[in-house]
């Protein structure tokens, strides 16, 4: 069952004539051919109004010689999203960018070029984003092995029954995860020292006032530094204090999550998606678990639905304590908010433990609902929690809220404009501090969103402190429906069918995508008929938000630079995956 | 005024303050280094200082925490039995693929027994995830509660063989005894029905 | 602490037994090693988190005298690898080790640390820190829980315990100890102490590569 044949049907017979439907059995969406992909992205910008672009990737066929770029497009008043495809050969691939229509395929574009290889012409920048400069090939391509490549699937046959314990180590000639190209002579090497980086930032080139010239210097950020968000590291060039280009180098903690997610089968992929953006696993769940349910045709009981709403809003709960307690810490503010924001948290990570079995890395949903149920003495911890949240919450507004110091530095700091928003394919609270009240849960309903009465939160002027403001509104409208699930659960089964391992997933793609605590995450799976997926492919909410860090840092001073960062809200296992 | 909201949230951060110390005025030796102590402090009508003390207290962990797994062995006239049949489907329903298995094989005839001959866990790629316990279909393998495995060398100790592995099915009653009574009701059952159909 | 500083076999007479306490040199220099050592903040990935949580309120780590956790390398006491090293980030890594002063440990924290993990397979990972610092504790677990770290933390007291100012304080000896070579990143990541094995390696002909692929490296 395609997921969005409705929106197709409905402009699909306003569409040009080169726009053509995709009619592969279990497949959705358009095909255009790969040199008017520009024109057809403008087309879908001016005239149907698809002004976000919110995903770009790719999908290696290997056996049948072709590579394909997919394109997700939406409309920023809501709706399903429109995928476009266009079908590349595999040797020597490329394609027109689209940064030029839409600037928020930039950072996405190079990972394309980076991990599978595609070429964009027009790019500004195109360096590889999430390797380095200087790796040997394209890492997601099907005919790239990896050193300690065992198996093409899993499980490996070497485990069981003949498993004697050998490390990887031990079989690779040179004792480690490492492989060189042939005739490589090591020592002749030259490193890339960040050359072509330095130059591609702007230069301002300033005649001095007095006849004096000044210049500007290049700052590193990170990749160690204090504030808490992880390895993340930021160039920047200075004149004096003030910001005059920014760029984000990233890539420090990629971890091959998309490789292995081909080699795992459906369900041995839970688990890794817990580590994507590790403080919010349930959500990485629920939508890796939406996505596969789609293509499985499966859903789940009731039960196991309002069990999913609550661990989901209480994700988002968590999720928004942490990013309020880092962003008052990077503000100054060194560690009491987060003490006090640590404190509630852990409470909602004994529920998250007693449900699941573990705090952070729950690995609780399963295709047709969740693994386990949740007793009485587990609602009564989840009552206990609804019952102290609330006061807590007023007393951490009541906290920083008014503060002089927090409204100076972060009141018209970091600003973005809505329209920049919606072109830089920012989701999330980015979006919605900015103005543009886009929240997947009422514009694109998925589970039984559609029953819980909440609003959708927005602000308006789109800097520091609104993000701050909006993510204590969100808490709120969370516990409000928190509440609501809690009066409203029914009794009955939490998994649809019997648990079973092998899970034999029809051939067809499918985008699953929730309203995560950070933006639209979503998952691009390609299943052809096994049990392991095709192609495996994550949008990451903060790795596209970033986009918007240069923009908004621009004429900021560089104190400055780390809360806006703050207030982006990142996490490094979902930006490097 | 400038500076009122300073100040209003530096009466939090006082109210905070004070309320440590009174609530350990009135709660008096019993807040600290008691189970109850412990449950309250665990509980959310806590007020007052937070902070549960490893290693004197500890903080219990709940049925389902999930930790290295290990196997369960039953105790037959002294003889330890392990519940594993070596059928493998642990190692792999594994994502990371940390079990290894070698199925023991009878020496004259050749076939397999279903018993393991070897059981490693390499306890550096396992990710605690739980698959293993959830689908082995003999209640052979479980999730461990002990956490308190740190060492000094790790191609020493981090993998677990059987002698590292196996665990009576007393200390899997203790840890886990929701878990164990629906198992043993859902056993003694499946005994029962074939008893049943045995006798017709 | 388990033991107390009173050194035993000495006997001190009743009436000075609350006011005079004798100890070696060795023991009170690791009690005040022990009771004060500050960690760097290499916090990497979801290990940090946890780590994060040691700090804060419920597991406090300040009362093991952990509380300073430095970003800078220069007052760290030991290095805490908390997530998964990446091939990208190990450069970084070294490079901080190679400023921290001695006396300095390195704790492995989690199961990525120890030996790469779930994540070991990839292309990108370093599977386990060890390949190129000196690691003094290892702890598993993915990620291991406040408690699990703190256990952790109290081995590398117990070692701290168990050094000798004559045979383990080599940051006292001429000379100090040299610093890793940091590694570079080229085709993939070069470490400087193995240059002789990656060409030879490089230069055994493969059977059946393909030009703009990637050789398998077994069979």
């Amino acid at each position: 069952m395609s997921d969005h044949s409705a929106i197709v049907s409905t402009i699909a017979e306003v569409l040009p004539e080169w726009f053509l439907p995709d009619n592969r059995p279990g497949y959705a969406g358009l095909i255009v051919p790969s040199e008017r992909i520009h024109e057809a992205a403008e087309y879908l910008k001016d005239q149907k109004h698809f002004d976000m672009l919110t995903s770009v990737t790719s999908a290696d066929y290997f056996p049948e010689d072709r590579l394909e770029m997919v394109y997700h497009f939406r409309r920023s008043t809501g709706g399903e999203p429109l995928r476009i495809k266009c079908i590349l050969n595999r040797k020597d691939s490329q394609i027109d960018s689209l940064v030029d229509v839409f600037p928020g395929a930039e950072l996405q574009e190079r990972e394309v070029w980076d991990l599978m290889g595609v070429r964009f012409m027009g790019h500004p920048d195109l360096r590889r984003i999430l390797t380095w400069e200087g790796f040997a090939g394209h890492p997601l391509r099907k005919d790239w092995k990896e050193p300690f490549f065992e198996e093409e699937i899993k499980p490996y046959k070497s485990r069981w029954p003949d498993g004697k314990f050998i490390r990887a180590e031990e079989k690779n000639p040179l004792g480690d995860n490492l492989c060189f190209p042939p005739g490589f002579d090591p020592e002749s090497w030259v490193p890339d020292k960040d050359e072509t980086l330095y130059k591609s930032m702007t230069r301002v080139a300033k005649a001095g006032e007095d006849g004096f010239d000044s210049d500007t210097i290049i700052v590193n950020l990170g990749p160690q530094h204090p504030s808490t968000h992880g390895v993340f590291r930021m160039v920047a060039r200075l004149d004096g204090e003030t910001v005059v280009d920014l760029k984000p180098v990233m890539g420090y903690l990629h971890r091959n999550h998309e490789k292995i997610g081909e080699r795992n089968t459906f369900l041995g992929n839970m688990p890794f998606t817990d580590r994507l953006d590790y403080i919010c696993s349930m959500s990485n769940n629920f939508a890796y678990a939406l996505a596969v349910e789609k293509l499985l045709n499966v859903t789940p009981p009731e039960r196991a639905e309002y069990i999913r709403v609550i661990m989901a809003e209480l994700t988002r709960i968590v999720n928004h304590l942490v990013a309020n307690g880092f962003l008052l810490n990077d503000l100054g503010a060194f560690f009491t908010p987060v003490l006090y924001s640590l404190e509630e948290r852990e409470f909602i990570l004994d529920f998250f433990e007693a449900a699941s079995g573990s705090r952070m890395m729950c690995n609780y949903f399963r295709f047709g609902g969740v693994v386990r149920d949740l007793d009485e003495h587990m609602m009564g911890m989840l009552k206990a929690i609804l019952e102290r949240l609330p006061r807590k919450m007023d007393e951490l507004e009541k906290y920083l809220i008014g503060s002089e110091i927090v409204r100076v530095r972060s009141e018209g700091v970091g600003i973005l404009t809505p329209e920049a928003a919606i072109a830089n394919s920012a989701t999330g609270p980015l979006l919605r501090a900015s103005g543009v009240p886009y929240d997947l849960r009422r514009a694109d309903p998925y589970s039984i969103y559609d029953r819980f009465d909440f609003d959708v939160c927005v602000r308006y002027h789109g800097d520091i402190y609104d993000r701050f403001m909006l993510r204590i509104d969100e808490i709120r409208q969370s516990i409000r429906i928190l509440k609501q699930a809690v009066r409203d659960i029914p009794n009955g089964p939490v998994l649809t069918g019997k648990p079973q391992y092998q899970v034999r997933v029809p051939a067809g793609e499918a985008y699953g995508r929730v309203e995560g605590p950070k933006g639209e995450l979503g998952f691009y799976l390609v299943s052809n008929g096994k049990s392991n997926p095709a192609r495996y492919h994550v949008r990451a909410p903060t790795f596209i938000n970033l986009t918007s860090l240069a923009g908004m840092s621009r004429g900021n001073k560089v104190a400055d630079v780390v809360t806006i960062l703050g207030s982006i809200d990142i996490v490094l296992g979902e930006v490097d995956r | 005024m400038y500076g009122l909201g300073i100040l209003k949230g530096l009466s939090v951060t006082l109210k905070h303050f004070i309320l440590t110390f009174v609530d350990d005025a009135k709660r008096g030796k019993a807040r600290y280094q008691s189970p109850q102590g412990i449950a309250y402090r665990q509980s959310t009508e806590l007020s007052g200082l937070f902070t549960v003390q490893y290693p004197e207290e500890k903080l219990p962990v709940p049925e389902e925490f999930r930790y290295i797994p290990f196997l369960v062995y039953e105790e037959e006239d002294g003889q330890k039995k392990l519940r594993c049949t070596s059928c493998g489907i642990c190692s792999k329903v594994c994502p990371p693929q940390c079990i290894y298995i070698v199925r023991s094989v009878d020496p004259e005839t050749g076939k397999p027994v279903p018993n393991p001959a070897e059981f490693c866990i390499d306890v550096d790629i396992c990710m605690n995830c739980g698959l293993c316990a959830e689908y082995c279909p003999f209640d052979a393998i479980k999730m461990d509660h002990d956490y308190e495995i740190a060492s000094f060398d790790r191609i020493k100790h981090h993998v677990f063989d059987i002698s590292r592995l196996a665990k009576p099915v007393s200390y899997y009653a203790s840890i886990r005894p929701k878990n164990y009574k629906t198992e043993e009701e859902a056993r003694e059952a499946k005994a029962a029905a074939k008893q049943g159909a045995a006798s017709v | 602490m388990k033991e107390s500083l009173n050194s035993p076999g000495v006997q001190i007479p009743e009436e000075l037994s609350g006011q005079v306490a004798i100890t070696t040199l060795d023991r009170i220099y690791n009690w005040g090693r022990r009771n004060s050592l500050w960690p760097l903040m290499s916090g990497l990935a979801c290990c940090a988190i946890e780590m994060i949580c040691t700090a804060a309120s419920r597991y406090d780590f300040s009362r093991f005298g952990m509380e300073v956790m430095r970003p800078s390398p220069r007052q760290a006491d030991f290095m805490l690898i908390s997530g998964t090293v990446t091939k990208k980030m190990v450069p970084q890594l070294v490079r901080l080790y190679n400023q921290m002063p001695e006396p300095k440990y390195v704790v492995a924290m989690g199961a990525c640390a120890s030996g790469g993990g779930p994540f070991k397979e990839g292309y990108s990972v370093v599977p386990g820190i060890d390949k190129f610092l000196p690691v003094d504790v290892y702890i598993p677990g993915c990620p291991p829980t406040p408690q699990a770290l703190l256990n952790g933390l109290m081995k590398l007291q117990e070692k701290i315990d168990h050094q000798t100012l004559k045979s383990d304080a080599h940051w006292y000896k001429k000379g100090g100890s040299a610093p890793i070579p940091v590694p570079i990143l080229g085709p993939d990541l070069i470490d400087l102490r193995k240059i002789e094995q990656i060409r030879l390696a490089s230069q055994a002909p493969e059977p059946g590569t393909d030009e703009d692929n990637h050789e398998v490296p077994h069979e």
